[in-house]
């Protein structure tokens, strides 16, 4: 690993000075991604923000939305009562993350602007319609994420919360990879009032993407077999050791049948 | 360099570091407590596992600076002063859940957490699943997990004392 600063600002204000006032500084969240990445000397900052000192993480009800702090722990998460209540597929969703000791220190706001075409919180946002708060502006799920690895962040910017509106019904399904438990194909699917949303991670080249085609017919007839017919070509899905594009375009047919079960 | 100053198994200690120091460096190289292992470079094996405020992390996937002002134990600072094993690493002797004992300062405190973490009772899957961030490659697991199921008792009834 190359050396660099370390600082653990106490104000939201000067973290984002720091971070902005130089390109090569790089916040630091659960370092769960962050760490493994500057071990393998795949990035070399000059100094490493912690927004641990932040006063970021904490979960919060009002009214049909709920606010998650962007330091919040991916335990914390699956384990609180409000969330399990009312949106049950996000504390499955998180308690599915990597491992316990992963659990205990990734946080949801690192797992979002790392935007790793294989993590599962991306699926959540999206079919959610969540919003993302930073320090300067809020941004829709739809506008956030902007293709692997890529998101609508700009240099120094820091996610703040999280709001995810609260659906009806929510249900998340994840064919894993038994090494890394990383999503192979992950479905998170939302049931509201006006509407079903369906999220896919995991499967392509562009990122978490919303499958249109099955949100149209399940909101329609909330059934497995509303979107039994319908067919996912495989271009421009990944393929690689894990799994071929043609595989991964069956399992997402599969996985959405079986979100959606899971959920109805 | 920068100072972390943090409690490991019950006393204090300041150390100089670098900012790019992992927890798990701090702890073997600055001060000798080899007990927590590196098996891995890519945060999956577990050997590296040590309890900060309580809970089990990965020390290999944690910077030292991280932990100033957090108290830290490791394998080291289970047993009682006297030698007397913690109830964990006495079943993990019994049931023979170890054989070359690479994996098992990681094993037994992602165990130890799980176990304090669920005085309900922990069925055998849940103790597999509880598992998933350790990687053994002797064991086969079976001990390790009979280890654990047979620790859960012991431990709660010595925390009701
Ligand atoms: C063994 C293992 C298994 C895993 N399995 C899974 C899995 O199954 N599914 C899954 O989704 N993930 C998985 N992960 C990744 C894990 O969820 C990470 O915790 C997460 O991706 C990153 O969150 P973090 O808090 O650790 O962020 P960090 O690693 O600290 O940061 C990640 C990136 O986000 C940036 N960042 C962090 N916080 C903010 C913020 N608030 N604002 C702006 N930028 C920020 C950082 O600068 C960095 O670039 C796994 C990780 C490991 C080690
Ligand atoms: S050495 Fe820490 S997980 Fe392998
Ligand atoms: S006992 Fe050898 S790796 Fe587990």
């Amino acid at each position: 690993m190359y050396d660099f600063a370390y600082q653990k600002p106490g104000s939201l204000a000067d973290a984002v000075s720091v971070l902005s006032g130089d390109m090569e500084a790089k916040a630091l969240a659960g370092g769960q991604t962050f760490i493994p990445v500057l071990k393998q000397r795949l990035n070399k900052p000059s100094t490493v923000v912690d927004l641990a000192g932040l006063g970021l993480s904490g979960i919060t009800v009002s009214g049909d939305v709920i606010t998650i702090g962007a330091m919040t722990r991916h335990a914390d998460i699956a384990s609180n009562a409000d969330i399990k209540a009312k949106i049950p597929g996000l504390a499955h969703q998180a308690s599915l993350i990597g491992d316990e000791a992963v659990r205990h220190r990734g946080t949801m706001g690192g797992s979002l602007a790392n935007n790793d075409p294989a993590a599962c919180y991306p699926s959540a946002l999206l079919a959610l319609g969540g919003t993302i708060k930073t320090d300067r502006r809020t941004i829709a799920a739809d506008d956030f994420f902007q293709g692997m690895f890529t998101t609508a962040l700009d240099q120094g910017e820091i996610i703040t919360s999280i709001d995810l509106p609260i659906p009806e019904k929510s249900a998340y399904e994840k064919f894993r990879n038994p090494a890394s438990r990383y999503a192979i194909v992950g479905v998170f699917v939302a049931k509201f009032a006006s509407g079903v949303r369906l999220a896919i991670t995991g499967a392509s080249q562009g990122g978490v993407f919303r499958h249109t085609e099955m949100e149209k017919a399940l909101s329609a007839n909330f059934a497995p077999d509303a979107i039994a017919g319908i067919v996912t070509p495989a271009d421009g899905l990944n393929g690689d050791i894990h799994a071929s594009a043609e595989y991964r375009a069956h399992l997402i047919g599969v996985i959405s049948k079986r979100a959606v079960a899971k959920a109805a | 360099m920068a100072q972390v100053t943090l409690t490991v198994n019950g006393k204090q200690h300041t150390v100089e570091v670098e900012g790019r120091t992992l927890l798990v460096e701090l702890l073997r190289e600055k001060l000798g407590l080899t007990g927590t292992h590196i098996g891995c470079d890519t945060s999956q094996c577990g050997a590296c596992v040590v309890h900060i405020d309580g809970m089990s992390v990965k020390s290999c996937t944690q910077l030292a600076l991280q932990a100033d002002g957090a108290n830290i134990l490791t394998i080291e600072g289970l047993a009682e002063a006297d030698g007397t094993l913690h109830p964990m690493q006495e079943m993990f002797r019994e049931h023979h859940a170890l054989q070359c004992g690479f994996c098992t300062p990681g094993m037994v405190m992602t165990a130890v957490d799980l176990v304090q973490s669920h005085p309900e009772g922990l069925s055998e899957k849940e103790i597999r699943e509880g598992l998933e961030g350790n990687l053994c490659r002797c064991t086969g697991y079976h001990n390790i997990v009979k280890a654990i199921a047979a620790a859960h008792p012991l431990m709660h009834a010595q925390a009701a004392e």
